[in-house]
């Protein structure tokens, strides 16, 4: 082969990879992507019931019910709506009635989701970014409650 | 005293870093040996001054000095002692100081072997250190002070975040540094190359052993944070593809294209260009990294905002660095000597291919970390990339690298012979052909756990494929032993790091055939996990010396008889107000089982996860394999720098490779 031939394969094998891995990302932004929606958000955005997405809010005092089995239903509530979720499986450690948390799961109908799953990170002081933002957007942050900017410890 | 003392150091250091990068430098752009040489003994006592810095803040842990704001916040005067040292890193300014403490070191043991190197290198690379050390010590006395004094020193201090008081996480963040931290030495060489507008096969022999040390620990780094995600945390997962865990495999794939690419410089001299590039991006994700974790940019794009000093100091950093290095780049790199072209098929061809594909799934992991970041930054929306975005790009362009992997090690240099490559292969490839039907037939599950699983098999056996046949060559019993330890330990080397990965793989396939449970438990309660039977027999309290424990004894038994006993536990950390789940586990042969509980409601049942994981231990297992690989490759006699210094010396006068200046 001549050094041209030589290039040429080395370039355009390259080229190959480059584009099958922009056909990959661009494939699976399309895909496997999920929005950040607060209650309110769903009213006003009129989410289609079906939809994959990300549910965060506070948990409503007095709203949480366990059945038999593993089943638990609760309340997500910011200041202007709320929402019933229905989740089976193990609750994480720092999920508490007032408490910030986000959960994934699929939109049922207005006002119904359907968790499989439910977020709370490794830290009483941290809550959910999009959350924190939502909630001093709508005057419910308290000064001083976990999850003020720095109040993370570093670590891993 | 002592703290005033290790503050002061750290004044002293930062001016040596300032005298460091500057002197030297100017002793190589303008040829004078007396300033070159000064770097060495400069590069030691910054080394000395930081020692200093670091011992004098380990001290004020060791005996809870709460005058300190940083002692005050993350120590506890019950803490175990093992947790007041490792307590030093668990917080921003600490384990700043850690990551200076190390890029230090390491530029000492550069200055130590300096000796063996021409005195422009050594002088121009450890300049380029002392740029960074400058920088970092900078930031640390600016913006993240741990020598920093409270006031009114309190009597008892506010602990370190319990979920940090782990022995794992007592050994991770080092190991992370050190990988972290090596690339920077890549980086200087590179840089220094650039300077000098000079870079031979010679060149690339010193480089080797940091671009394998640096690979090694960082391989370690992310194995242990795996782990240690995964029996802390208590969701049984080891991998997250949280942007933080990102952040260091970036810079390792980045680092594992580098190592492969300096092989093909050293041996064959070409793709020079290419691995000054790499040696870059491999440090420039590595600053990355510790920009995402240490700005609060990952916890808020707007976090950043409203605690700016830092992180805009971190990013000025970056920016500097990088941008730096890659104009340099821009300018310099077309004046180095070009390396020859080779044949597509060969075993440089194979290792261009490995570049491809790792520095392409590196980009891949780097858009689905950034791209919410920059989305939000730009539109405001918010949107979150999970593991099923890494599951369609990342996994996708690592099938082929396994594929690859033994094939590529059969090609010659130069000139390679894929058809005879595959058709050595042929053995290997039936046997994990075989392997991926025997492991459908015994754990059924989904067909996608046994084809890798197959897959697996095929990346073992083929690594030690090569290795194999040049042994079993010899006559007698006696020759063979005599060939196995006449072969370089490089080659053992990387069978073993190959044979590692194929390890993690077999260890990821097996994910797909474990069994887990979610039960509500009363004393006397059993629930059936696979194979295994398991009892909750009591939960009682239990004293700890910081905390109060919750422990459920539970017992094991398969088919009656009785396995083991766990204890799984939650422990209440007062100076927190926080609890922490520790898993109950327990290792058979090589999968393990893990059980954890959630609080117990008065005289209400126990809310239980159980896992069965078979073959789990196998993807902490691989990255220790990899690393002994790495080890015994940094054995090489090749490695050692006199030998490349004589090697050079042999081959006379060197300077016919300086490019056109």
């Amino acid at each position: 082969m001549t050094r041209r031939s030589r290039r040429l394969v080395l370039i355009s094998s390259a080229l190959v990879v480059l584009a099958f891995a922009a056909g990959l990302v661009l494939f699976a932004l399309r895909d496997t992507i999920v929005f950040f929606y607060t209650p309110s958000d769903i009213e006003t955005k009129n989410v289609a019931p079906g939809t994959r997405l990300r549910l965060g809010g506070l948990v409503k005092e007095g709203s949480v019910v366990k059945a038999e089995g593993k089943a638990i239903t609760f309340a997500v509530r910011d200041a202007n709506g709320e929402i019933r979720v229905s989740y089976t499986g193990l609750l994480p450690d720092l999920f508490r009635e007032g408490q910030g948390i986000v959960t994934e799961g699929v939109l049922e109908s207005r006002g119904q989701f359907r968790a499989d799953n439910v977020l709370a990170k490794h830290d009483e002081t941290y809550m959910p970014r999009d959350l924190a933002e939502s909630l001093k957007k709508h005057g419910l942050w308290q000064h001083g409650q976990p999850g003020a900017p720095g109040a993370q410890s570093g670590g891993k | 005293m002592i703290v005033e003392t290790g503050h002061f150091a750290l004044i002293l250091a930062l001016a040596l870093a300032i005298v460091q990068a500057v002197i030297p430098l100017w002793g190589s752009l303008a040829r004078d040996a007396t300033l070159m040489r000064a770097a060495p003994s400069i590069a030691l006592a910054q080394f000395v001054m930081v020692a200093i810095a670091y011992g004098a803040l380990t001290w004020a842990y060791v005996s809870s000095d709460f005058s300190l704001v940083n002692v005050f916040e993350n120590s506890h005067s019950l803490k175990p002692l093992i947790y007041k040292i490792s307590g030093v890193w668990g917080n921003h300014e600490g384990s700043m100081l850690l990551w200076v403490l190390i890029l230090v070191l390491f530029g000492a043991l550069v200055a130590l072997s300096a000796r063996n190197m021409p005195d422009d290198l050594s002088a121009s690379v450890l300049s380029v250190q002392a740029w960074i050390s400058g920088a970092f010590l900078l930031f640390i006395l600016l913006t993240s002070n741990p020598f920093a004094r409270v006031g009114m020193p309190p009597i008892e201090g506010r602990d370190l975040n319990p979920i940090l008081q782990d022995p794992g996480l007592a050994i991770h963040p080092p190991m992370l540094y050190l990988g972290y931290v090596g690339y920077s030495m890549t980086f200087s060489f590179a840089a220094a190359a650039l300077i000098n507008g000079r870079i031979d096969a010679v060149w690339a022999r010193y480089v080797r052993p940091w671009a394998l040390l640096a690979w090694l620990f960082l391989t370690l780094g992310i194995a242990m944070g795996s782990y240690w995600a995964y029996y802390t945390l208590g969701w049984g997962g080891f991998w997250f593809w949280d942007p933080v865990e990102n952040a260091s495999l970036m810079p390792w794939l980045a680092g594992t294209a580098l190592l492969h690419c300096t092989a093909v410089m050293e041996k064959r001299d070409a793709l020079k260009v290419w691995t000054i590039f790499l040696a870059i991006l491999a440090f420039s994700l590595s600053l990355l990294g510790t920009f995402l974790v240490r700005s609060g940019v990952l916890t808020s794009v707007h976090a950043f905002a409203t605690d700016p000093q830092r992180g805009v100091v971190i990013l000025g950093i970056l920016t500097f660095f990088i941008g730096g290095s890659l104009t340099l780049f821009a300018l310099r790199a077309p004046m180095l000597k070009q390396g020859g072209l080779f044949a597509p098929v060969s075993r440089e061809g194979a290792l261009v291919l490995n570049n491809l594909l790792l520095t392409t799934a590196c980009a891949t992991v780097f858009v689905g970390t950034l791209y919410p970041l920059a989305l939000e930054a730009l539109t405001g929306a918010k949107i979150s990339v999970g593991p099923p975005f890494f599951n369609y790009t990342f996994v996708p362009l690592f099938i082929p690298i396994f594929f690859a992997m033994p094939i590529g090690q059969l090609l010659a240099w130069k000139r390679g012979d894929l058809l005879g490559a595959a058709q050595r292969l042929t053995l290997v490839a039936l046997a994990g052909f075989v392997a991926a039907l025997i492991f459908y037939a015994m754990q059924g599950g989904p067909a996608l756990s046994a084809a890798m699983g197959g897959l697996a098999i095929y990346v073992i056996l083929g690594s030690f494929f090569d290795i194999v046949t040049r042994v079993a060559s010899g006559s007698s019993a006696g020759a063979m032993m005599s060939r196995a330890i006449g072969l370089p330990s490089s080659a053992w080397g990387t069978t073993l790091a190959h044979a590692g990965v194929g390890v993690t793989l077999l260890g990821l396939a097996a994910t797909g055939w474990g069994v887990e449970k979610i039960a509500s438990m009363r004393a006397g309660d059993s629930v059936d996990l696979g194979q295994w039977q398991v009892t909750l027999d009591k939960v009682a309290p239990r004293p700890g010396p910081n905390y109060r424990e919750t422990v459920a004894h539970m017992t094991i038994r398969s088919g009656g008889a009785i396995v083991a006993q766990i204890e799984p536990s939650r422990r209440f950390f007062n100076s927190r107000r926080m609890t922490t789940s520790q898993a109950g586990l327990l290792n058979v042969s090589l999968g393990q089982i893990y059980v954890v509980i959630s609080d117990q409601e008065t005289e209400g049942p126990l809310d239980t996860r159980l896992y069965w994981k078979p073959f789990v231990s196998l993807i902490w297992l691989g990255p220790l394999i990899m690393a002994i690989g790495g080890a015994l490759s940094l054995t090489d006699r090749r490695m050692r720098l006199g030998i490349a210094q004589r090697a050079k010396r042999r081959r006379g006068p060197e300077p016919k490779t300086v490019a056109a200046e």
